[in-house]
């Protein structure tokens, strides 16, 4: 039966225009994560490119707005006035690992968009490392492809 | 612990081990009778026979901590409840008409909703085989109603489908049905399978196909009254002159390909989301209620954890009055800990050095849910849409129709957002107003005349917001189960988690329940061994 679907999978496949393989999305790298309750659906949104973009668009759902994060039972660390972002590391790694609550944000974000975002948090809210983050710099902190 | 107990330690330890071989035993009948098991509930834990005096200080009135506060007090437990809210039920929650919520970073909503009406942040629909939960709904007088899961009739929109316009789900998975029918059908023909399938297996699967598909004698499918018996009609069936129904167009396979709704189709397949599901009426923070109600004098509420210490002598927590700001200590022999893991996190702690390790290594999903106050039920009434879920490729990914009250005047709340990934980030990083508007303008895609025009007024909780979770639930993946899980769920000399962090079945109440009923099992057993 398994053979079976599988044929029927590649049957529908030839039968309709599709992308050649190499073309069709990759099943995502890293673990695969459990899902709760979820809407059952895909959207298709196009991603934030720009260190702004990428911090309007992810970063101040937690973070706010003014960068300020906020206190609750417990804290989102604020990005205004950070002396951490003196080091590029700091935000690369955070963005890459997540920490605590925080989540990796790699399946949202490629290399370029990390840099972008880490030159933004460190030129903005009181930061400033002129410097611009490099996608070089961001590599290192990157998981091993399995 | 108490000394002086001894003599009956042994027996009543003999007595806990004894209960839980019984558990499993039980748990071992349910699953050989041969059906797949539906769930590892097998009753309530009846734990009995607590030392003298022991006690137990459970942190979180949530689900998990109020199970844990209700059976070991029945055990015999001096049981306390510390809880960061002014109100019990944690995640299990509803927003009604003049409610106040304050998310993180300070925007505050008034809930404008009609009496009656409400908004389901968090969970929001269970499924008939979460039996812990079912269970303790009955116990605990909690009245559920039908939550409409499946519904053909509402849509599916896929920006890159159907030229951006949405179509009815049964049209969709009906003619993605009938076109794979149609194709393996083609390739049976041409002998393609010859190798796969043997001769008699083929001839019952073509007759499948047919059935199944809606193919026609030529093993095609195409417009006829046969498909449209499952898509539906150009002219439905109806009485005298024009009686006879005309069938209906078929899509294009490529726009039905593209709209993705096998992924809808493949969701409702979910064993977590098959039907039938369930919802209590009033509000899913009915639940919570109904287990305070059992639990609330033990609960001391606006409670702010900030230090865990256990000792030889036993578990101290250090809390703060978030009203008056007074800070005092609570001690016990023992401490269920149900905070959220990226909250327990950033609490000053002495647990084990691999628990602080597992507890870190966790984080959090995100989800926005919007809530859309309407005049009148045009879904209902224009749309013939009752219950159920209209999904889209937008930030918003669904609006899902009210369950309750069919066929009522007057206003009613559908959910104008269950967002998750991207999308929950850019909803969640908006105002609450902007939000809103955002929903109202994804979501008038599906009822373009109606959906501004109805529109009273909305609420919104983004859980990466929500102050006292930052985040909606815990996200494991293969890695972090292999490397954390059982640190995570094992008894730390006088310490023990549980919620749905402490669980397999995540970001589910059945979860958290399972857990709890896990949870302080093991620490009863530990409690006597002590």
């Amino acid at each position: 039966m398994k053979s079976l679907m599988v044929s029927a999978a590649v049957v529908t496949a030839m039968a309709v225009v599709v992308p050649p393989a190499s073309a069709r999305p990759a099943p995502p790298a890293g673990p695969a994560q459990e899902r709760g309750d979820s809407a059952g659906n895909s959207t298709l949104l196009k991603p934030p490119e720009t260190g702004e973009q990428v911090y309007r668009q992810v970063c101040q759902a937690c973070h706010m707005a003014d960068g300020k994060g906020g206190t609750g039972a417990a804290t989102i660390p604020a990005l205004a006035g950070n002396p951490r972002l003196a080091s590029p590391a700091y935000p690369i790694m955070l963005v890459v690992r997540g920490r605590g609550a925080m989540p990796s944000l790699t399946d949202l974000l490629g290399p370029p968009q990390i840099a972008a975002v880490a030159t933004y948090v460190r030129t903005h809210f009181g930061n400033s490392y002129t410097a611009p983050v490099t996608v070089e710099e961001v590599k290192p902190f990157l998981p091993a492809r399995k | 612990m108490q000394a002086g107990a001894g003599k009956t330690t042994r027996r009543e330890l003999l007595t806990a081990i004894g209960m839980m071989g019984g558990t499993f035993a039980l748990y071992q009948a349910m699953t050989t009778m041969g059906h797949a098991a539906e769930t590892q509930f097998a009753g309530p834990p009846n734990l009995k026979g607590a030392r003298p005096g022991a006690s137990v200080i459970v942190l979180g009135a949530g689900l998990a901590g109020m199970l844990a506060a209700f059976e070991l007090r029945k055990a015999g437990y001096k049981v306390r409840i510390l809880e960061y809210q002014a109100r019990a039920g944690g995640r299990n929650w509803s927003l009604y008409g003049g409610d106040t919520y304050t998310e993180l970073g300070g925007a505050t909503q008034k809930v404008g909703f009609a009496p009656g009406n409400y908004l389901n942040p968090g969970p929001w629909r269970i499924p008939h085989h979460h039996r812990t939960l079912l269970h303790y709904c009955k116990q605990f007088g909690v009245a559920l109603e039908p939550f409409i899961q499946f519904n053909h009739n509402a849509f599916v929109h896929h920006a890159d489908a159907f030229g951006g316009r949405p179509v009815h789900f049964r049209e969709a998975a009906a003619d993605f049905e009938g076109g794979v029918a149609e194709l393996l059908g083609k390739a049976i023909d041409q002998k393609a399978l010859d190798q796969e399938i043997k001769a008699e297996d083929k001839e019952m699967l073509l007759e499948a196909l047919r059935g199944w598909g809606m193919l026609d004698q030529d093993m095609k499918y195409a417009r006829n009254l046969r498909s449209a018996e499952h898509r539906g009609y150009e002219r439905p069936p109806g009485g005298g002159v024009n009686g006879a129904p005309i069938p209906s167009n078929i899509f294009d396979f490529h726009d039905v390909l593209a709209s993705q709704v096998w992924k809808n189709m493949a969701f409702f397949m979910n064993h977590e989301m098959q039907t039938t599901m369930f919802q209590p009426v009033g509000g899913m923070g009915m639940i919570g209620k109904a287990f305070a109600r059992q639990v609330e004098p033990l609960i001391t509420h606006n409670a702010k954890v900030t230090k865990i210490f256990q000792d030889r002598s036993g578990v101290k927590v250090t809390y703060k009055d978030t009203s008056t700001g007074a800070v005092s200590d609570a001690h016990a022999d023992f401490c269920v800990c149900t905070i959220p893991l990226g909250v327990l996190n950033q609490i000053d702690k002495n647990l084990s050095p691999k628990l602080q390790a597992a507890i870190q290594a966790v984080p959090y999903s995100n989800s926005v849910k919007i809530g859309l106050e309407m005049r009148r039920r045009f879904w209902e009434e224009d749309y013939s849409i009752y219950g159920g879920h209209s999904f889209t490729s937008q930030d918003i990914s669904l609006i899902s129709y009210p369950n309750n009250h069919l066929f009522g005047d007057g206003p009613a709340v559908l959910l104008g957002a269950f967002a998750s990934g991207l999308g929950g980030y850019r909803l969640a990083g908006m105002t609450p107003e902007q939000r809103i508007e955002t929903a109202l303008a994804q979501g008038s895609i599906f009822h373009p005349d109606s959906y501004r025009k109805e529109f009273m007024n909305g609420a919104s909780v983004a859980w990466n917001r929500v102050p006292w979770t930052l985040g909606c639930c815990a996200r494991w993946n293969e890695d972090t189960r292999k490397e954390h899980y059982q640190t995570l769920v094992a008894v730390d000399d006088r310490v023990v988690l549980a919620g749905e962090h402490a669980s397999y079945v995540g970001c589910w109440m059945e979860g958290a329940l399972l857990s709890s009923i896990d949870a302080i099992t093991r620490l009863h057993a530990r409690a006597l061994e002590a």
